[in-house]
């Protein structure tokens, strides 16, 4: 429940940023010198950064650009990975064993290691980050769903689909998929928060957003020279990180209770 | 030979799930008695109660929350109806059980000697492992398994169903207890295993004297098993005799309907039966012969 | 004197598993009788389900062969073919989608098969439902809200929508309620004339057996050990495996009883006379 208000709160403040936010021109590399670097104050709720920017204006307009990453790369993952984990799992075989080893390729990475070395090979830009994450997030569907459907497919429903003489698109899609959703969905909302957290680290290590697009990450990143003194610079961009993570997780787990509940 | 001494008596049990504003009744009433030396089956569907009623006398359910329970609930003359230390001390030792299926009610991850031993420490903690493993292999003897060394040395994944029930059969009589509950021993068998086990559990039930509540479904199992049968029906107790009695003469609708729908061996074709009707949910009749141990003065 | 629908010929099964061959079957060889409902009995190993997966196709035999109608039922099926042999499973609950509602899964065969126009089929799912002793109130129910016998009945409207001549009931009630059991086994006796059904009924209760089967077939660790009409079965049987059958089920009453010594008692005189 918190969960859900939490991520509620924060998608609605990102879509209405513009509205909402104090300050919405200090998104672009124009602040106001005249309020450089100043902490919190009745003005700036949370404080300047170095060129003057309203760091709440930016912090919420991050949280913009971090939901749209999460929202990209997982409807381009997830619905790989649930295609990859549905076929393997129920054709078994070479198929599924083929498969299932490309995955475990990916899966044997470590995710950031992965998404830097792609990184490395691209330009430095949003678009490519974006492209990195989404190559080492679908295997974890695949492998999930795979693990799924394989007890599902021992299931008397599906021989009797099969019996029936329905198609092999149908088995998959429309009757074993959907015994697969509580597992898919709670995993989405939770990948959600990994999702700000990958890319908040690439932004951190330079590799993904460029400035002057306000980013969560970058903004820690940024900030952390300046501490202890400006410790507004660094602090609330990491309690936002903070919140948004958490905020969806508090949501999947949320979820899984109520569908472990129906079963 | 059953004698007089009452092992287990539940007089007017109710049960309820959910907090008490909107909790459901399960158990309406129930009671029974077992008798050192007897065999009593409790007889019932799916929905009618009887698994739970294990689950009280054992002590199991009044640790949950959202459970309440009203009545009383004697074993060897202490009330445990509440459950409490009692109870909990007996489990395993005065008060055993056995259960469906005897694959997963052993510990895949130990062998069968480290459950025994265990089992034995129980009635005995000091027991060593030499002394215990002697017993054992005393005990898998009198379940006529064969080569008993092999079978302590095995997890239970490698032995057969009939092998394992009979090794819970064994580990439960072990400490000899007064009360053994056998939830639907041997459901999970084929028909031929299963007969066999059931038989030898009743060798060795009369052989120790140990008081014997048998929970079923199947009614043919229990002709050939119990003394005495009660039938329960929805959370009530609806008929309550002997065993020739009930199935020479069976005399609540229920019981009657019962005993129609089973197909028999002797005959062809199926009797037309309703699933429900309104008089089986008639009051409780008893067999002449058959009544409950009059009040015990509470002293 | 019916040509037989279903003919098993010196059919056999060897399955390797973890690098052992394990043989389910061996040289069966059975006919199944257009109308008749033809009991498979034996203990669990027996090779009564892996007999069934062969008959509807999930496997193919390793050795002999299994005709239709005279002509040999090739591995992979055709739709009208898949359509004739259909299925109601032991467990109920494990054979309906619990995350469908009852009309998509009874209403799969008619879509699968094109069977009657798309607006049509609706009430063609209500008829469905009707005839096995529910109403129209069970369409957009789920799996979880029925008890067994409800789901079993769900799951028998299912196997009818295929409009098949052959149904494999693999221990359709074993694991229903006595009086729930009745029910189900006075309707699929029902459905079997009204329809001109035959039924493949596998079973290890040959009390059932007895209640609904016109002849019986038993089998013995991969064997067909015996074939009879019911009552022949059960006043003469004569294989060793099928005494042990009838001897193991537990009896309710006296006539049973004397019936079950009977056997018992001549099989100690058999087994007196073998050395």
């Amino acid at each position: 429940m918190l969960g859900l208000v939490i991520v509620v709160a924060i998608i609605l403040s990102a879509t209405l940023a513009d509205v909402l936010t104090p300050y919405p021109e200090h998104v672009g590399p124009v602040g106001d010198f005249s309020a450089m670097n100043n902490g919190p104050s009745g003005d700036h709720w949370f404080g300047t950064d170095t060129i003057g920017r309203d760091l709440l204006t930016r912090i919420i307009y991050g949280y913009r650009l971090s939901l749209t990453m999460a929202v990209v790369v997982l409807s381009i993952s997830a619905p790989i990975g649930v295609a990859v984990g549905l076929v393997a799992g129920y054709s078994g075989g070479w198929l599924g064993y083929l498969l299932m080893r490309a995955t475990d390729v990916f899966l044997s990475i470590p995710p950031l290691v992965l998404a830097m070395s792609i990184m490395g090979f691209l330009e430095p830009t949003l678009l490519n980050g974006m492209l990195a994450v989404t190559a080492m997030w679908w295997p974890w569907y695949a492998r999930l769903v795979f693990n799924v459907t394989r007890s599902e497919a021992e299931e008397g429903y599906v021989l009797a689909a099969e019996t029936i003489g329905a198609s092999t698109a149908h088995i998959l899609f429309l009757e074993i998929l959907p015994n697969c959703w509580p597992s898919i969905l709670t995993k989405i909302t939770l990948d959600v928060g990994f999702v700000v957290l990958m890319v908040a680290s690439l932004s951190f290590l330079g590799l993904g957003v460029q400035p002057p697009t306000p980013d969560l990450g970058s903004m820690v990143a940024d900030g952390a020279k300046y501490m202890p003194d400006s410790w507004w610079l660094t602090i609330f961009p990491a309690l936002a990180i903070l919140l948004i993570v958490l905020g969806f997780n508090l949501l999947g787990d949320g979820l899984r209770e109520a569908f472990d509940a129906e079963r | 030979m059953p004698s007089d001494e009452v092992i287990l008596h539940l007089r007017d049990v109710r049960l309820a799930f959910g907090k008490s504003g909107g909790a459901t009744e399960v158990l309406h009433g129930v009671g029974l008695h077992v008798r050192k030396g007897e065999k009593v089956a409790l007889v019932g569907e799916s929905g009618s109660g009887k698994s739970v009623t294990a689950r009280l006398i054992l002590g199991l359910l009044q640790e949950e929350r959202g459970v309440s329970v009203s009545g009383s609930i004697r074993f060897v003359g202490e009330e445990i109806a509440a459950g409490g230390d009692f109870v909990r001390d007996a489990r395993g030792r005065r008060l055993t059980m056995i259960f469906q299926d005897p694959s997963s009610a052993l510990n895949p991850t130990f062998t069968i000697m480290d459950q025994f031993h265990e089992v034995l420490r129980r009635a005995n903690p000091g027991i060593s492992r030499r002394a215990a493993h002697a017993k054992a292999s005393q005990w898998l003897t009198d379940v006529l398994l064969r080569d008993p060394d092999r079978v302590l040395s095995s997890y239970v994944f490698q032995l057969s169903g009939g092998m394992s029930q009979r090794v819970m059969i064994a580990m439960a009589l072990a400490n000899d207890p007064a009360l053994l509950i056998a939830d639907e021993p041997g459901t999970a068998l084929d028909v031929s295993v299963q007969a066999q086990t059931l038989k030898l559990m009743e060798e060795l039930a009369t052989r120790l004297g140990t008081a014997v509540l048998f929970i079923s479904h199947n009614l043919g199992v229990v002709r050939e098993f119990a003394d005495r049968v009660y039938v329960i029906y929805r959370g009530r107790i609806v008929e309550h005799g002997g065993v020739e009695q009930i199935f020479a003469n069976p005399l609540h609708p229920y019981t009657r309907a019962l005993l129609r729908a089973v197909p028999k061996i002797s005959e062809a074709g199926l009797p037309d039966l309703p699933e429900f009707s309104e008089d089986f949910l008639n009051p409780r009749m008893d067999h002449p012969g058959c009544v409950e141990p009059a009040d015990e003065v509470a002293s | 004197m019916s040509a037989p629908l279903l003919s098993i010929e010196a059919v056999g099964k060897t399955f390797d598993v973890a690098g052992r061959h394990a043989r389910a079957l061996d040289s069966v060889t059975l006919e199944i009788v257009a109308g008749e409902c033809h009991a498979i009995v034996g203990e669990s190993g027996s090779g009564k389900t892996t007999l069934a997966n062969l008959i509807i196709g999930l496997h193919a035999p390793t050795e002999g062969v299994l005709k239709w109608k005279g002509e040999a039922l090739p591995a992979q099926r055709p739709l009208a073919l898949k359509r004739a042999i259909q299925i109601v499973q032991q467990n109920p609950r494990s054979a309906l989608n619990p995350r469908r509602q009852i009309a998509a899964s009874i209403r799969l065969p008619l879509d699968v098969h094109t069977l009657y126009a798309r607006r049509a089929r609706e009430g063609r799912v209500i008829l469905l439902l009707e005839e096995v002793g529910l109403d129209a109130s069970f369409l957009s129910r789920s799996p979880r809200d029925l008890s067994g016998g409800q789901l079993q009945r769900v799951a028998i409207a299912r196997a009818l929508a295929c409009e098949p001549e052959l149904i494999l009931l693999d221990e359709p009630t074993s694991s229903l309620d006595v009086l729930v059991q009745a029910r189900v086994l006075k309707l699929l006796d029902k459905l079997r004339r009204e329809h001109g059904l035959t039924y493949l009924f596998i079973s290890h209760d040959l009390a059932v057996v007895r209640a609904v089967a016109d002849r019986v077939s038993v089998f013995d660790r991969g064997r067909l050990v015996e074939t009879a009409g019911v009552e022949a079965l059960f006043a003469a049987p004569r294989h060793e495996a099928t005494r042990r059958l009838i001897e193991a089920i537990p009896v309710v009453t006296e006539a049973e009883a004397e019936l079950r010594d009977r056997f018992r008692a001549e099989t100690l005189s058999k087994e007196g006379q073998s050395p």
